[in-house]
């Protein structure tokens, strides 16, 4: 276990949609400096809970939020947070890559621009090629980076999405089973990058498959029924599970 | 075929023989009624395509002639008869200085000189003089060299000479034939409404129509589309919106008569706005326009799928910049379609526009938005209930322009919407 | 000053703001670390709208306001006091001076207007004077303000935002002012029309003639039930008996029947034949097709067949709406579940068994709910009748006999030299308030009736 004070820590969360409750009382830390999976069949709140990290579930009608949840001990529930400045530095990676439909550099820059965060051209492009390297995408896209976002191939794309969420300097990346509508090799590049992110950023990933889970995560948090069933490095999660439903499901009892 | 004995017991049914003449007759009759049902429909849809070829039909043959206009080669010789100082015939003086030497009578004068049996001056058109002028603004020798010139005739001869005149008429054209030229009436796109059917144009009336689709255009898609933007990504989901949503679906079905009175009762009765004017038209029709584009702008924006608005939040844009960076570009070829066919039928409108006193007989083209005005719709309601005959080719003319013209719109919606379509 | 040149200098004004503001944010952005909630743009456009709203609104407001308040000016000064008493004179002559004064008008019939003239300018420029000073001042004030707000934790982007939802929501709030617009002016207008004539008369008199209106009982020739049939002969049996039929066979045989390719063609044919104005099928009604009608009825033998008939206006009208039976029709079929069809296809029946005792009962409430719609865009159209139908207003059955409709009667109504509040004008409104009810009920129930139709299959 570190020592460090988490980044992210939510204390006795609650989440409804309209009468209905997805969410009971769920408290968890994400760390500084580790990737955190969040398992557990469909349907068991997994995505809702990484959506009220970012408050993208401030978006859907009749959703809402109670409990505490603290970014550096800042409460980004707080009146006074700016929900635009919280999700600059909370990034999200989507279940099915969704590039806008421009070109690749204006993809990456976007973010950037709207933010204000380079000062001149050069920076900009300094970013956009900075922020494509680090997502593994530069060698394979340098040379067409006018072309349109959306021609690349699936897994291109999820990268492109990442290099787009890293180039707004984010301090938490979200990734809703990004490897979801990807295919293996794909998917392999995807966790390969997820190894080289870690440490700089902290990644919380929600995936149905278990392997995914185990092979890129340090820490594990497996959620049924809209709760937080048992919450620890990865490795016990998965030698020595300490709840029946977790081990029931590890083992492919159900899900 | 039959088999010896069937049992009586209900419960078993021998299979269909479907080989019997009665089934086979059946099966015949419902396939020929299969056939006339299909025949019927392919008769609806061929009926309608016939009407509508029939009436562009009608339109080209009765109108394609109001494109030309018939000349008579009039020789002159104003030499002594028209004195005009030449300094004079340079720059805006020229016009007032030909009027004021007595052009008009000595173009009559030369007409009843050259064909004094057919009737002399009467052949020719009110504006027949004013062609000469153009011509000896361009040619100031003119004046001091007998020449010839060609002249567009009465409108009477002109209906002869294109196969639809009467009786005398028709006799003046068969003695002048050699003298009578087929040209295009250029007259007809740069000039106004006019008594004389040979002297009016669509231009006062084009530009009328420019006039208020601009009003039109200038108010109805900002507020139609800003209004799309609020209640597809912003309105709270409350009993002011539904009103909002309720009013807009029912002002799109509302007759555009009403939309016209409406004009009258606010623009004209309560704002003292000036009558007749392409400002106030344009305000009407920007009403009527208004709701399509709400609609077709909330079409568009719907089709912007969900996960594009999702990707820029999460990247920390506000909800401004969701809407006005990313759903708007993408739903734009929707919204500007939509936005083409509404300026469409305002274009083609006409009711509303009687309402509110663009009726009026308009001779020269307004200048700015204040000014009287007609439309081109209007000019040709006015000119079909003329009863000179000249006016029908040019009503059938102006409405080939008008049709043209939408088409033209449609086309590029059509396009628009095919270049654009975007399949997520 | 002129209008112009004021709005130009706010307009300017602002552009100075903006400039300024943005300056000044990029300067205290220069340490990277801090993340900032605004754009050095976002100061800009904060600036500069609290120099142009607060000065444009003082202006809008100050036109409406300040002819009233130059001439109470006028009013109050000495030279006035010999005006006589409020009343239609007094405004005249007031409205004189005021033209005088604007240049509008060249000479005047009261000579009392020639002398309250030159007060009119005086006051006229003192007045404008003081709007453009204060515009002015409310201006630069608004900016200044605004522009000492501009520090480095100062969200300018949130306050620019609100202006701009504030703006979409005003947007989108005109369509509920045009709304009201109509049924206001509809209602008041109708209102003064009943206290000349009562509604029953006007509702359910039997004989219009609105050409000679007897001054002490104007009821007696302005009752609206010929009207009202003929409106509905044309509009709802007429054009529909040529519509409906026509429309629906061509959505059926475009939808169930036809290649791909003759959709292609064919669809597009309809929607142009959808597109042509309402004026070209009122000429085409009154050149073409009303007097072969008339041939026709005379063919029949019936003499005084008209050359106005209700018939040429009832077919082209069924024309013009065949696009829109056929496209509603259209939709109604497609809505209806493909494993209907399947199931009725897949037991033997032909195609058109399938589409006659499957498809079209399964869509006739989506069809019926279209017929509606239809029927309220025929009776609500207006170039067609008043261009082919007659101005003669008649109890009739016969098709080919003239009548006119509510539509007609409008224009008619208001487009002679009538002043504007004759009985005659006004009986204009309450027709239209009448055209207003009905199409709105129409719509109301076609629409409820084809939601219910959708929501059965989803």
């Amino acid at each position: 276990m570190n020592h460090i004070a988490p980044k992210m820590t939510a204390t006795g969360v609650n989440v409804f949609y309209g009468r209905k409750q997805a969410i009971r009382d769920v408290s968890i830390d994400v760390p500084r400096e580790d990737v955190t999976a969040f398992i557990g069949p469909s349907g068991c709140g997994k995505s809702t809970f990484l959506r009220t990290l970012n408050r993208m579930n401030d978006t859907i009608p009749g959703a809402r939020v109670e409990g505490d949840v603290r970014m550096d001990g800042e409460d980004i529930y707080a009146r006074s947070m700016d929900v635009v400045q919280l999700r600059a530095r909370v990034g999200m990676v989507f279940q099915k890559p969704n590039p806008f439909p421009k070109s690749i550099f204006e993809n990456v820059a976007y973010g950037p621009r709207i933010h204000g965060l380079a000062r001149s051209k050069a920076d900009l492009t300094q970013i956009v090629e900075r922020s494509l390297t680090r997502a593994g995408l530069w060698n394979e896209v340098k040379d067409r980076l006018s072309e349109s976002g959306t021609a690349l191939s699936g897994g291109q794309q999820q990268r492109l999405c990442i290099a787009r969420a890293i180039a707004v300097d984010p301090e938490v990346i979200l990734m809703d089973e990004p490897c979801s509508a990807l295919d293996p090799i794909a998917t392999a590049k995807i966790e390969e990058l997820i190894h080289e992110l870690r440490g700089r950023y902290a990644i919380v990933i929600v995936t149905h498959n278990m392997q995914q889970a185990a092979r890129v995560s340090q820490r594990t948090a497996f959620f049924h029924l809209g709760q937080l069933v048992e919450y620890g490095d990865t490795s016990d999660i998965f030698t020595n599970p300490r709840q029946d439903r977790t081990k029931d499901y590890i083992t492919g009892r159900y899900g | 075929m039959n088999k010896p004995v069937a049992p009586p017991a209900p419960a078993e049914r021998r299979p269909t023989d479907w080989q019997t003449p009665a089934m086979q007759r059946r099966i015949r009759r419902r396939y020929a009624a299969e056939r006339r049902f299909r025949l019927l429909g392919l008769a609806a849809v061929f009926l309608s395509a016939a009407f509508l070829l029939y009436l562009l039909a009608t339109m080209i043959g009765q109108g394609a002639s109001g494109f030309t206009e018939t000349r008579i080669a009039l020789p002159l010789d104003l030499r002594g008869r028209v004195v005009v100082n030449p300094a004079r015939l340079n720059g805006a003086g020229a016009d007032l200085a030909l009027a004021g030497a007595g052009l008009e009578n000595a173009v009559d004068a030369a007409a009843n000189a050259a064909y004094p049996r057919q009737g002399g001056a009467t052949l020719l058109s009110d504006g027949a003089w004013l062609r000469v002028r153009d011509a000896i603004k361009r040619d100031p020798a003119l004046l001091r060299t007998p020449t010839t010139i060609d002249v567009p005739v009465a409108s009477a001869i002109d209906m002869a000479y294109k196969d639809d005149g009467d009786a005398a008429s028709e006799a003046a054209v068969a003695a002048l034939r050699p003298h009578l030229s087929r040209e295009l009436n250029r007259g007809f796109f740069a000039g106004s409404d006019a008594t004389d059917p040979t002297r009016a144009g669509i231009w006062g009336a084009l530009k009328g129509s420019l006039l208020t689709m601009i009003v039109t255009l200038g108010l109805a898609f900002p507020i139609g589309v800003l209004s799309a933007l609020y209640l597809e990504e912003y309105a709270p989901r409350n009993r002011w919106t539904d009103l909002i949503e309720v009013s807009i679906n029912n002002l799109a079905a509302v007759p555009s008569i009403i939309f016209g009175l409406l004009g009258l009762a606010v623009f004209l009765g309560t704002f003292h706005m000036p009558r007749s004017a392409a400002v106030v038209g344009g305000l009407t029709l920007a009403l009527m326009t208004m709701p399509v584009i709400v609609i077709a702008g909330r079409n568009a924006i719907t089709a912007v799928p969900p996960s594009i608005r999702d990707a820029a939040r999460a990247l920390g844009a506000s909800p401004i910049q969701v809407v006005f960076h990313h759903v708007l570009p993408l739903a734009l070829p929707g919204i500007l379609t939509g936005t083409i066919i509404g300026m469409a039928r305002a274009l083609g409108e006409t009711a509303p526009l009687l309402m509110i006193g663009m009726r009026a007989f308009i001779a020269a083209p307004p200048g700015k938005l204040t000014d009287p005005a007609t439309v081109l719709p209007v000019q040709i309601f006015l000119w079909s209930d003329e009863v000179q005959k000249g006016f029908v080719e040019k009503t059938s003319a102006a409405i080939i322009v008008l049709l043209v013209v939408l088409l033209a719109m449609n086309g590029v919606a059509i396009y628009l919407r095919n270049r654009f379509e975007t399949r997520w | 000053m002129s209008a112009l040149a004021l709005l130009f200098l706010i307009a300017a004004l602002g552009l100075i703001g903006w400039i300024v503001a943005r300056a000044r944010a990029l300067r205290f952005r220069a340490s990277p670390t801090r993340r900032f909630s605004s754009l050095p743009q976002h100061h800009g456009w904060f600036v500069a709208m609290w120099t142009l709203l607060p000065a444009l609104v003082f202006l809008g407001i100050w036109h409406v306001t300040a002819p009233a308040l130059v001439t109470d000016a006028v009013i109050a000064s000495p030279a006035a006091a010999t005006l006589p008493p409020p009343g239609l004179d007094r405004a005249a002559i007031l409205s004189e001076a005021r033209n005088l004064a604007n240049g509008d008008a060249y000479g005047a019939f009261h000579p009392m207007s020639e002398t309250l003239a030159p007060l009119y300018a005086r006051e006229q420029s003192r007045h404008d004077w003081t709007a453009t000073a204060i515009a002015l001042l409310l201006a630069f004030a608004g900016g200044a303000l605004a522009f000492l707000r501009v520090r480095p934790g100062f969200s300018a982007r949130t306050q620019v935002e609100r202006v701009v939802m504030g703006l979409l929501l005003v947007a989108s709030l005109i369509a509920i002012l045009t709304t009201i617009g109509i049924i206001a002016s509809l209602l008041v207008e109708s209102a003064r029309f009943f206290q000349i004539v009562p509604i029953t008369q006007f509702l359910f008199g039997t004989h219009w003639s609105p050409q000679v209106i007897d001054a002490r009982d104007p009821g007696a020739s302005l009752g609206a039930v010929p009207l009202f049939w003929g409106t509905f002969f044309i509009g709802a049996i007429i054009a529909m008996a040529v519509a409906v039929p026509l429309g629906l066979m061509s959505a059926i045989y475009l939808t169930q029947y036809a290649r791909h390719t003759t959709r292609r063609w064919m669809k597009p044919m309809l929607e142009v034949l959808a597109g042509v104005p309402t004026v070209v099928y009122g000429y085409f009604a009154a050149l073409t097709v009303a007097p072969a009608v008339r041939d026709l009825g005379v063919a029949l033998g019936i003499r005084w067949a008209s050359s106005e008939s209700a018939l040429a206006a009832g077919v082209v009208m069924g024309v013009m709406i065949i696009p829109f039976v056929s496209s509603m029709a259209d939709d109604s079929l497609s809505a209806v579940p493909a494993a209907m069809r399947d199931g009725s296809l897949a037991m033997g029946a032909t195609q058109s068994e399938t589409i006659r005792r499957v498809l079209v009962p399964a869509a006739l409430p989506g069809v019926v709910g279209g017929v509606l719609l239809a029927v309220s865009r025929a009776i609500g159209e207006t170039m067609i009748v008043v261009m082919a139908a007659s101005g003669v207003a008649s109890l009739t059955l016969n098709p080919f006999a003239s009548t006119t409709t509510v539509t007609k009667q409008i224009v008619d109504l208001l487009t002679g030299e009538a002043e504007f509040d004759s009985a005659k004008t006004l009986a204009a409104f309450a027709l239209g308030l009448t055209l207003f009810v009905i199409t709105l009920l129409l719509n109301v129930v076609a629409l409820i009736v084809v939601r219910r139709y959708r929501e059965s299959y989803e």
